[in-house]
């Protein structure tokens, strides 16, 4: 990755035709009533690119990547996702959906299914799969995320670390090409942060082009391929780890580097 | 003894073990004072309460079991001059009358029918309640389409005289429904094949349903005039039961819609229906449905209050079931979403089922109402269990003091014994369900 190390901002116009990017986001704008959340985000998301999100609440960026499948719908601009454009189209929005897992702040399990069940439902539901075979690679994904003897307990048992590994197999399940992580750690325990972000770091290694909404800088510097802060519903900066933690062009970045590094 | 103040530096090296509680905090005196006489004012509340029940009981008791006539075949048994002794409740009336309270005036030598309805009724309700059952899904086949076929044939008689008419024009209906089907899936681009195929078996189930309704089983039939007593009652129960649920289901999902037509009629259905007492909503389906039915159409005189019984617990149930959607956390639907699910397959796997978890007890609080509300339908003329015992206690024959009082009780009994059980059975299965996952 090293030769994308200089780009630091992409717009519409860069964008390279042959090499179709997982996630296209071309002036997009979106507002809650008169308020204006999303203001002329541009970002170009390469295959296997790893990005993190940081910045302070309220400055968008959960509405960004909740955007891109269509949890919030945005009202100007443009956004490709694995070659789909996001409308009104519900059958498009289906698409997209089978390729972009996401893993909540809250982890949002289904408390009245097993884990097991949980992991299942989506692969026998919407990708029709028997459920033999959907509880194999449920298995399978629950073993890569340490807690395959969870399987037949319901999620209220278990700790939240655990929940929200399972929201991650879960995700995982449906095999998608891009994974949405919002604020995964943010509601758990400190002694829990490790356990989640050890599996997303597992994830990031074997090339899943991951969205990130964090404030775990030390992830960020481990994994990211750019960082991305965010205020006022705008991109301020986006730039490497290494530049964007050293370095920090813009006087806002700066601020807010120095009060979450300690 | 030192404290943490004057101590630097302290770590504890053993485990200090834990020790009973003290004696006065544990057993039934430690109870009795705790909850009957933990202050003046509980104290007086409870010897005022004893005092209650010590004055209240014993006529109770009296009147229901130790002055009660057990057996007898007419009112000189009940009435004190002639039985020579105080008369409590005179249960030798309810025993004579048990079968016009049953089976209403059902003709005698076709009860057998009525009784098995009532085998059957009981076999599906235990198959769908109890929730280790198994095949729970042909439970449902069973209770939902066979039962009630059944329960036509038996009680009617069946052989409807459907005529070739009708049946070339169920025909020609179910070509066309299948085309139709067929043609929507190919302007959706899905399947043109299952769809057709689906429509065909719904095709196929109404023609089987119709062709077992027509059918000439050989058995007398008995018209609804003559149906009566816990039979009606519990037919209007488990009808208003079984449709207000899923009709209820929808309504609240109409009224969450995005759709503002469907939202605006599920508004207007709901808060019309509930607006209006059952008693109106029965006398307008009695005298009012008739008029809105084309002439040669005539519907029968107990599916008029059935009809309406139905509709009006469907407009409860569509609240209390939107309670329970609105009770859900955002995060549950986006969770559905984000994994792919369309909007039936979220509601039907992931929001009704714990939705509808919230609220088992406004469910079963709207069908315990429906179920003594059902006493509401002798007032268009339909002979309910009360209106048997209303018909009963003016018998001469019967002519004693405490024969309203025993038939009274007799209703509040069968009424008390399935209101109970229906609020025990939510109670276990609420105990169940809570069990495990809590969230």
């Amino acid at each position: 990755m090293a030769t994308t190390s200089t780009i630091r901002q992409t717009s519409a116009a860069e964008i390279d035709p042959r090499a179709e990017p997982a996630i296209q986001l071309i002036d997009v704008h979106k507002w809650y009533g008169e308020f204006h959340v999303l203001r002329d985000i541009n970002l170009n998301v390469r295959r296997g690119e790893r990005i993190v999100i940081c910045g302070p609440s309220g400055s968008g960026k959960s509405t960004m990547i909740r955007c891109i499948n269509r949890l919030e719908e945005h009202q100007k601009g443009r956004i490709i996702v694995n070659g789909t454009e996001l409308t009104n189209d519900l059958k498009r929005i289906d698409e997209v959906r089978r390729d972009v897992g996401m893993v909540f702040q809250h982890f949002n399990l289904f408390p009245h299914l097993t884990i097991l069940e949980n992991c299942t439902l989506a692969p026998i539901w919407v990708k029709k799969m028997s459920k033999k075979d959907a509880e194999e690679i449920a298995m399978k994904y629950l073993t890569r995320v340490k807690i395959p003897e969870q399987a037949n307990k319901y999620p209220g048992q278990l700790s939240g670390g655990q929940q929200q590994r399972v929201a991650i197999a879960r995700s995982l399940c449906m095999n998608p090409k891009i994974m949405l992580f919002d604020e995964p750690t943010s509601a758990l325990d400190p002694e829990m942060v490790k356990e989640v972000l050890d599996t997303m770091v597992g994830l990031a290694e074997e090339g899943m082009t991951m969205l990130c909404v964090t404030h775990e800088m030390g992830f960020a510097r481990q994994v990211a391929d750019r960082v991305i802060f965010m205020d006022y519903g705008q991109i301020v900066e986006m730039n490497t780890p290494d530049e964007f933690f050293k370095n920090p062009q813009h006087e806002r970045t700066r601020m807010f580097l120095s009060q979450i590094l300690h | 003894m030192n404290t943490a103040v004057d101590v630097s530096r302290f770590v504890r090296t053993e485990k200090i073990e834990a020790l009973p509680p003290p004696k006065l905090a544990r057993g039934p005196i430690a109870w009795v004072r705790e909850n009957l006489f933990s202050s003046p004012i509980n104290t007086a509340l409870t010897l005022a309460v004893a005092y209650l029940l010590f004055v209240l009981i014993p006529p109770i008791l009296d009147f229901l079991f130790f002055n009660a006539v057990w057996t007898g075949t007419d009112r000189a048994a009940c009435r004190a001059e002639t039985a020579g002794h105080p008369v409590g409740a005179c249960w030798a009336f309810v025993v004579s009358k048990i079968n016009f309270f049953t089976y209403g005036s059902y003709p005698a030598e076709e009860r057998w029918r009525v009784n098995i309805f009532f085998v059957l009724l009981a076999i599906g309700v235990a198959w769908l309640l109890w929730l280790r059952a198994p095949r729970r899904d042909l439970g449902a086949v069973y209770f939902f389409w066979l039962f009630p076929i059944a329960s036509y044939v038996l009680l009617t008689g069946g052989n409807v005289d459907i005529g070739l008419r009708a049946w070339l024009l169920f025909a020609t209906i179910g070509v066309v429904f299948m085309a139709a089907i067929g043609f929507a899936a190919f302007m959706l681009k899905t399947s043109v094949r299952s769809a057709v195929l689906v429509a065909a078996g719904i095709v196929a189930v109404l023609g089987v349903t119709l062709a077992l309704l027509d059918w000439d089983w050989g058995l007398e039939p008995v018209p609804t005039s003559r149906w009566g007593g816990i039979l009606v009652t519990l037919l209007v129960a488990t009808v208003g039961i079984v449709f207000s649920l899923p009709f209820g289901i929808l309504l609240a999902l109409g009224r969450r819609s995005k759709l503002p037509i469907l939202r605006m009629a599920s508004v207007i259905f709901i808060e019309f229906v509930r607006g209006v007492p059952l008693i109106t909503v029965l006398i307008m389906a009695n005298t009012m449905l008739p008029l809105f039915l084309p002439p040669d159409v005539t519907v029968d005189r107990l599916t008029r209050p059935l009809v309406g019984v139905a509709f009006f617990a469907s407009a409860y149930m569509a609240e209390v079931v939107r309670g329970g959607l609105q009770a859900m956390p955002k995060g549950q639907y986006e969770g559905a979403m984000s994994l792919g699910l369309n909007y039936p397959q979220m509601m039907v796997l992931i929001i009704l089922p714990q939705a509808l978890r919230i609220v088992i007890p406004g469910i079963v609080n709207t069908f315990i109402g429906l179920f003594k509300d059902t006493s509401l339908v002798s007032v268009v003329g339909i002979f309910d269990l009360v209106k048997t015992i209303e018909a009963s206690r003016i018998d001469p024959n019967w002519a004693a003091p405490t024969i309203s009082y025993t038939g009274y009780a007799f209703a509040a009994l069968f009424y008390f014994i399935f209101c109970w059980g229906m609020s025990r059975y939510s109670l276990g299965v609420e105990r169940r369900l809570a069990a495990g996952h809590k969230r």
